[in-house]
């Protein structure tokens, strides 16, 4: 039996720094999973090895083997745009196209992945948005720039694009850290109704958010990861001293 | 209670008052340096301007015997050498600098980048001596037969392939206005945020499309600026074009036919130059030129400083990545 998404020994370099070290950790189907941990300690590093985009940074290498399904995702004959299809994400800072209207964000990946019908098209953004909670907001301006919109709105604006294309996993790196308190509200909100359709990883400064949201938390420290599991016990009864020094707020 | 700020009031120190000056002076000087060579072209025009007036630019005949001048040639002349020289260049230019910030690793992207560079360094004599010595020669035995064959039923593509002409005037002003437009297009190109490709390649897409989705939609203004730019550039080049491109004071179809620009004309008569009307008539076509370029110039600074404004306000807080 498979978890939907697993790594086994996952190191990550830029050049000759090592920013992640033997990295092993299992992401079931349907849960929201949370990695918590100070700055600088291979977070979001993580999860851009998870979707291969790691390696478009000039000088970096990942060793180790990440399995979707069961398959490695970095075999030499798998094609990395297919794996970024099935595994979304969704970026620290809201990044719509700026020359693209708000149909036009969300219906992309589906033409980059070769749709052309209108019908399926309009459908697919309609679905996209309700899901992302901005149908309502955007209906009657579909046409208008993506950019256009708030901030909070243009999140959930690149979790509708990023939903569009049916993936079964979604990454989110600190999604809500550039949004105002009402905005990080509505998107956590929205994770938790989430679920139910996409597995979804996610990386927070925030563990108050870790905590409210995710199923489990992982505790990264200095590209290591120190500790992993429910996320109710890890924050009630965290099992190694330094999770328990981070989360009661004595360093980092 | 409200505060007006009070420009005069604000140097209030008798250094800061000294150095404002010298700054003032400068600036000013070259605002009315400006305008002063637009009012002295205008004024020197003016025994043409009265003799001829619109038919100077509508009529062909250029006679300085009889003292009659028509530039519709020169003219057309410059307009159709900047027109090939952007069609050649702007895809080349795009290309390069594409290559040069998507795809080639980043030493390699700074040296290219800077040899790229280097070519708006070489003296346009220079140039027009290559294209005597190498390009032309190269235009009338190889590429002018094999067009003519290929596309000779067009009338751009007809008549005897003579190698100086308007064909090689806009070659060599592509190449040297290359290095304009890529440099240009590079730098708008590099102030394009990471995590906008990044949003393209995490959709699934693959480096083309990337690169047309984030980089090349997101600049499209910005590249017209420098396109703008380099015909700027391409209209008021005069050494090189006027080696290249014949010379004759006419209208002709044929880009293999030799042709006169308004930069070359001025360059070449303006010495032997006796009558008065003769060289109102050069200071006419220099006013011309003069009007063009700058209005041409206006344009691509509005381009370039929208191109660079992309995206919304709020996409600007957070770290970097």
């Amino acid at each position: 039996m498979y978890s939907l998404l697993s790594t086994q020994n996952l190191s990550a370099s830029f050049g000759s720094t090592q920013v992640l070290k033997n990295i092993q950790m299992d992401f079931d189907e349907f849960t929201v999973s949370a990695i918590i941990g100070p700055s600088g300690c291979g977070k979001s590093t993580f999860i851009r090895c998870l979707n291969r985009l790691h390696e478009e940074v000039a000088e970096a290498s990942a060793t180790g083997k990440v399995l979707l399904q069961g398959h490695d995702i970095y075999a030499s004959d798998v094609d990395p745009v297919a794996i970024r299809r099935k595994i979304g994400m969704v970026f620290q800072k809201p990044n719509p196209f700026p020359s693209l209207s708000i149909f036009d964000n969300v219906a992309i990946g589906l033409k980059l992945a070769g749709v052309r019908r209108g019908a399926i098209l309009r459908e697919t953004v309609e679905r996209s948005l309700k899901l992302a909670a901005l149908w309502e907001e955007v209906k009657d301006k579909l046409n208008s720039q993506g950019t256009s919109l708030s901030g909070g709105q243009q999140q959930r604006l690149c979790i509708a694009r990023a939903l569009a294309v049916e993936p079964s996993v979604l990454l989110m790196d600190e999604p809500t850290s550039a949004l105002d308190p009402i905005s990080t509200a509505k998107i956590e909100e929205l994770m938790t109704e989430l679920k139910k359709t996409v597995t979804i990883v996610i990386v927070t400064h925030n563990m108050q958010q870790a905590a409210r949201i995710s199923d489990k938390t992982a505790f990264f420290l200095l590209g290591e990861m120190i500790e992993y599991g429910e996320t109710s016990e890890l924050f009630t009864a965290p099992k190694d001293q330094r999770t328990e020094r981070y989360i009661t707020g004595r360093f980092g | 209670m409200r505060f007006k700020l009070n420009r005069k009031k604000r140097e209030v120190h008798l250094g800061d008052r000294v150095f404002a000056f010298i700054l003032k002076v400068p600036s000013v000087a070259l605002v009315l340096l400006l305008v002063s060579i637009a009012y002295y072209l205008f004024r020197n025009a003016l025994p043409v301007i009265h003799k001829q007036g619109w038919s100077f630019v509508t009529t062909s005949v250029w006679d300085p015997v009889n003292d009659v001048y028509g530039a519709l040639p020169v003219v057309y002349g410059t307009v159709v050498s900047s027109f090939i020289a952007i069609l050649i260049s702007t895809p080349l230019s795009v290309g390069v600098a594409l290559f040069l910030t998507e795809i080639a690793p980043t030493r390699v992207g700074r040296v290219v980048g800077f040899l790229v560079e280097m070519l708006a360094a070489i003296p346009s004599v220079v140039y027009g001596l290559w294209g005597i010595f190498v390009l032309a020669p190269w235009l009338r035995t190889t590429v002018e037969p094999f067009l003519a064959k290929t596309m000779g039923f067009l009338p751009f593509f007809q008549g005897a392939p003579y190698g100086v002409g308007m064909l090689a005037a806009g070659i060599i002003l592509a190449i040297m206005i290359t290095p304009t437009i890529s440099s240009i297009s590079r730098e708008i190109f590099n102030a394009i945020p990471r995590v906008q490709r990044e949003a393209a390649l995490a959709l699934g897409s693959t480096r083309w499309e990337m690169m047309r989705l984030s980089v090349l939609q997101s600049a499209r203004r910005g590249i017209i600026g420098a396109v703008i730019l380099g015909l700027g550039r391409a209209l008021g080049e005069t050494m090189a074009v006027t080696m290249l491109i014949g010379n004759r004071h006419e209208v002709s179809a044929s880009l293999f036919a030799p042709g006169s620009t308004m930069a070359s004309i001025i360059a070449n008569e303006y010495a032997e130059a006796t009558s008065d009307v003769h060289v109102a008539a050069l200071v006419e076509v220099g006013l011309l030129l003069f009007a063009v370029t700058f209005v041409i110039n206006s344009l691509a600074r509005l381009f370039i400083s929208r191109g660079f404004r992309w995206g919304a306000p709020s996409n600007s807080p957070g770290g970097a990545k």
